[in-house]
């Protein structure tokens, strides 16, 4: 079962910040961030990465993107 | 495609544009730009404030093809990688309100965090202060956005919406190309132009339009921002854009070295003064509206052509502010702050401490 971060409509560096805040409180599993820039995709993909998370896939939605990060 | 768009995603990618823009912001000095002012995003916001009659003062008056190029070359590249996407509506008032801040924050300084970057890498040694105000001022902001500051969320508009700003500058060149400059006199048709000062130094129409499209074609594509570098490095101890921001530094300073634009010190450095709690003091004002606003003044300039148009109103209210700099008195010169600077920088943090305590919403 994956959370979901709903960073859509916020600006850098919302997005990062949400989703470093949800990697903190469930230190593991799966995380899903909506995202609805490419800048927010690429940053929230880095700062995934900068924690260990493995960043299992992208796929476009609506207007913007939904991101798949996983760590076991 | 998919190359170049990953590409500028990458370490390098990001280098290379703080590169392109320290080689080309030292070179517009060489070509006719103000001394350690090849590209100062403040300070050309404020020319055009000047050309547009907003203030008269008389040494800062000229259309700046460099800002319309950032604009427009951002908006070209948000087309070519489909990634132009209409926004509005988080807190408009706010953005307007803290660029016109940041503004007054940086005419106490002389520069924007661009040009804090080029006068050292060209020998101005207040510019250090200037710096480690910026700094302060955007570790202020990560206190903020650690304690739950936000501006809302933005909406999904028009695409008619996004393309305001850029219209807006193309309106801009059109003035200038209508109305050009003439030698000898300081009105032609409806724009101000200088004829003594930092206003009448430029390089020619063609080669800073181009530069500016250049620079603003390849920094939306890396997103290179001199506070989000700050940010993300204290914030999340990030050095990606970072990279960026220091590489700029390096190369126009061995570009300075080479082209004999290089001159150490602190006294008579040009378009700069030696108050060095003020040079301090108004970055901090400057760095901590850019923080609560998400984005130094060029990457406002850069999201306003991709769409955003709440970076769109964080432009026009840096217009705004530095019309009030001028025409109040709170903008430096050579001799120190202006007679009312002091009380501005005050009264800005104020407004900033005001607008960071208050607006913590819970994300629903």
């Amino acid at each position: 079962m994956s959370t979901i971060v709903d960073a859509r409509g916020f600006s850098c560096p919302q997005p990062v910040i949400l989703t470093m805040n949800e990697i903190k409180k469930v230190k593991k599993g799966e995380i899903v961030v909506l995202v609805d820039t490419d800048t927010s995709k690429e940053n929230v993909s880095r700062a995934a990465a900068s924690q260990g998370w493995t960043l299992k896939g992208v796929e476009p939605e609506g207007t913007g993107y939904r991101i798949s990060i996983s760590k076991d | 495609m998919t190359t170049i768009k990953t590409f500028f995603a990458t370490p390098w990618g990001i280098i290379s544009v703080g590169a392109f823009i320290g080689v080309f912001a030292a070179l517009l000095q060489k070509w006719g730009n103000p001394a350690n002012m090849g590209i100062c995003v403040a300070c050309f916001d404020r020319d055009i404030a000047g050309a547009l009659g907003l203030h008269r003062a008389a040494v800062v008056q000229y259309m700046r093809p460099e800002i319309i190029g950032f604009v427009l070359g951002s908006l070209i590249a948000a087309y070519a990688f489909r990634e132009f996407r209409a926004r509005a509506g988080s807190a408009p008032i706010v953005r307007f309100i803290l660029g016109a801040f940041a503004m007054i924050g940086a005419l106490v300084f002389l520069g924007c965090p661009w040009r804090a970057a080029l006068r050292l890498a060209g020998g101005d040694g207040n510019a250090i202060f200037g710096l480690l105000g910026l700094i302060g001022g955007i570790w202020v902001g990560t206190l903020f956005l650690k304690g739950g500051y936000n501006l809302g969320r933005s909406q999904s508009t028009h695409t008619s919406v996004g393309w305001l700003l850029p219209l807006t500058m193309l309106g801009f060149l059109v003035l200038m190309l209508i109305f050009p400059q003439v030698e000898g006199q300081d009105k032609s048709g409806v724009l101000f132009y200088s004829l003594k000062g930092p206003g009448s130094m430029h390089a020619s129409l063609f080669v800073s339009l181009v530069i500016g499209l250049c620079v603003g074609f390849l920094a939306q594509r890396s997103r290179f921002c001199t506070m989000g570098a700050i940010r993300d490095f204290v914030l999340f101890k990030q050095t990606h854009l970072l990279s960026g921001f220091i590489t700029l530094v390096v190369v126009a300073f061995i570009t300075n070295l080479i082209l004999g634009q290089f001159h150490p010190g602190f006294e008579k450095q040009p378009i700069a003064h030696t108050m060095s709690l003020w040079n301090f003091g108004g970055m901090v004002l400057a760095g901590l509206a850019f923080a609560l606003a998400g984005g130094c003044p060029g990457r406002q300039l850069f999201l306003a052509g991709e769409g955003d148009g709440d970076a769109a109103i964080f432009v026009l209210g840096m217009i705004v502010g530095a019309s009030f700099s001028h025409n109040f008195g709170l903008a430096s010169s050579a001799e120190g702050a202006g007679p009312h600077g002091i009380s501005a920088v005050i009264i800005g943090l104020l407004a900033c401490l005001f607008i960071g305590l208050t607006m913590r919403k819970e994300v629903a």
